[in-house]
């Protein structure tokens, strides 16, 4: 596994209309290490999917590198978008194998299948399938490439809080076992302290790092609601500038 | 649809059937011959070859053009779909082909190139192509960006891309062109073999118009008809089924 540099020195919207150029990121540096799940916390609309989109480089127009082991190279990159993006003419199974583009991972398939509960399902059509289901299809699909790079985009968002944790549940246990590096966007605090090794907090306009905290809860306590919340209270105690952010 | 539905076109046909029989025989004119005059001439056509070799080399004539049509429509309004600039760049040119007459071109083709095979095959194809480009570019224009970032996230090559992203996104737009394509293409080929060509259904029909038979006119026609609404049930309606079967 390898480590990846996020530099973004500058990303610009040009001027539309009568609307002036924006300024979306400015000096954004961050090093992601082999194996982490770093979560980006930031207020709506302050530049997370643009981040997300660069990194995976369908937005090459910004000023920046992104860099394997020092080296500027495309990571391959697993994405989990907002909206699962599944081909509707294609069955659960045959999404997943498609981006495997012919190699042979029928066992893959089926274990990651049968961990996010989605075996009986495997031959439905996306279009049969609740949000949830769909979320758990293209977090399968994202980690069948075996990625050097997750990135997930608020993957939980507009689920109901108990879809959303068992969800986030069945993602954590197909990441135990299937370790990569995850760069996950969210403007919950609770739900990144919950998933997090490390929890990069965002400023808006332009978009900037306001702070980089290690999350210091042991994974097994991390279903535990109170330490969540005991958690968050200290660090926005003791971070009044990140308060004021969320 | 109820069992009385299901009869509803078998009755329909024999409704029209009656009607035309019946003036037929009031009027009791050559230039309206019954049905059953028609089917005779139909029979004696059929059984002595000669509806099968002209609506054959018809058929040959629209399956060329059609599919010369389809293929190079389909990647130019692909390409004129997606690339803007070219789009801007062809677009005047695309409204003047789609309203030049029909019969205008033919006889350019035939005046320029000769009588030949390649000029009335050229001259339905060049009458067809811009109304593919129409239809494919808007399909193109209406792609989802969102699926196609997801192909090119997961590296799909251009193959696959095409093949299971962009090509099922086409299919209506596909069918569409398909289904006007040949409505449009077997009037063109008509009058294309009926100002040059020796053969075909078109030269038959210039053959007995001048003959004044209408009985053999409508014999030709209603073969012709019965061969489109062939492929339309056994080729395209299944098409469609096949590939829409994902939906709900």
């Amino acid at each position: 596994m390898t480590d990846i540099q996020i530099d973004i020195r500058q990303k610009v919207y040009p001027a539309v209309g009568q609307a002036a150029p924006h300024a979306a990121i400015a000096n954004f540096e961050l090093t992601l290490n082999a194996g982490e799940f770093v979560c980006l916390v930031g207020p709506s609309g302050c530049g997370k999917t643009t981040l997300l989109n660069i990194v995976a480089a369908l937005d090459q127009d910004y000023d920046g590198e992104i860099r394997i082991d020092r080296r500027q190279a495309r990571p391959k990159i697993g994405y989990i978008f907002q909206n699962p993006r599944l081909l509707p003419w294609r069955t659960v199974r045959e999404n997943i194998e498609l981006v495997l583009q012919g190699r042979d991972a029928a066992e893959t398939v089926d274990f990651m299948l049968e961990t996010m509960q989605l075996t009986r399902f495997q031959h439905v059509y996306p279009e049969r399938l609740s949000l949830g289901m769909s979320r758990r299809v293209a977090i399968i699909r994202a980690f069948a490439i075996d990625p050097e790079l997750l990135l997930m985009d608020e993957p939980f968002v507009s689920l109901d809080p108990p879809t959303a944790r068992q969800v986030r549940e069945l993602l954590l246990e197909l990441w135990r076992k299937r370790p990569h590096t995850v760069l996950f966007v969210t403007h919950d605090l609770r739900e990144a302290i919950a998933l997090a090794d490390r929890l990069i907090f965002l400023s808006p306009s332009p978009m900037s790092i306001a702070g980089d905290i290690r999350v210091s809860i042991p994974r097994h306590l991390r279903q535990d609601e109170t330490e969540i919340e005991a958690f968050r209270r200290q660090l926005l105690d003791g971070a009044p500038h990140i308060k004021q952010l969320l | 649809m109820s069992k009385l539905q299901n009869f509803f076109p078998a009755l329909s046909l024999a409704v029209f059937l009656a009607a035309w029989q019946g003036v037929a025989l009031v009027l009791d004119s050559t230039l309206l011959p019954s049905p059953v005059i028609v089917a005779g001439v139909f029979w004696l056509e059929l059984v002595s070859g000669q509806l099968a070799y002209h609506l054959g080399t018809t058929l040959i004539r629209l399956i060329v053009s059609f599919t010369i049509a389809m293929l190079l429509g389909s990647a130019i309004g692909l390409a004129l779909g997606r690339n803007k600039n070219l789009d801007a760049f062809f677009d005047n040119w695309l409204v003047i082909f789609l309203n030049i007459p029909a019969l205008v071109t033919i006889i350019l083709c035939y005046v320029w190139f000769g009588l030949t095979e390649t000029s009335a095959i050229l001259a339905v194809v060049i009458n067809k192509l811009p109304n593919v480009i129409v239809t494919i570019r808007e399909g193109a224009r209406a792609l989802d960006q969102d699926l196609l970032d997801m192909a090119r996230c997961y590296r799909l090559n251009r193959l696959n891309t095409l093949r299971h992203v962009i090509w099922p996104q086409l299919h209506p737009f596909m069918m569409s062109a398909t289904r006007s394509g040949l409505a449009l293409i077997w009037k063109i080929i008509l009058i294309v073999e009926l100002l040059g060509r020796n053969n075909g259904v078109g030269f038959q029909l210039h053959l007995y118009f001048q003959l004044f038979d209408v009985a053999s006119i409508l014999a030709y026609s209603i073969a012709f008809v019965i061969v489109i609404q062939g492929i339309e049930h056994t080729i395209l309606k299944p098409l469609d089924k096949k590939s829409q079967r994902w939906r709900r």
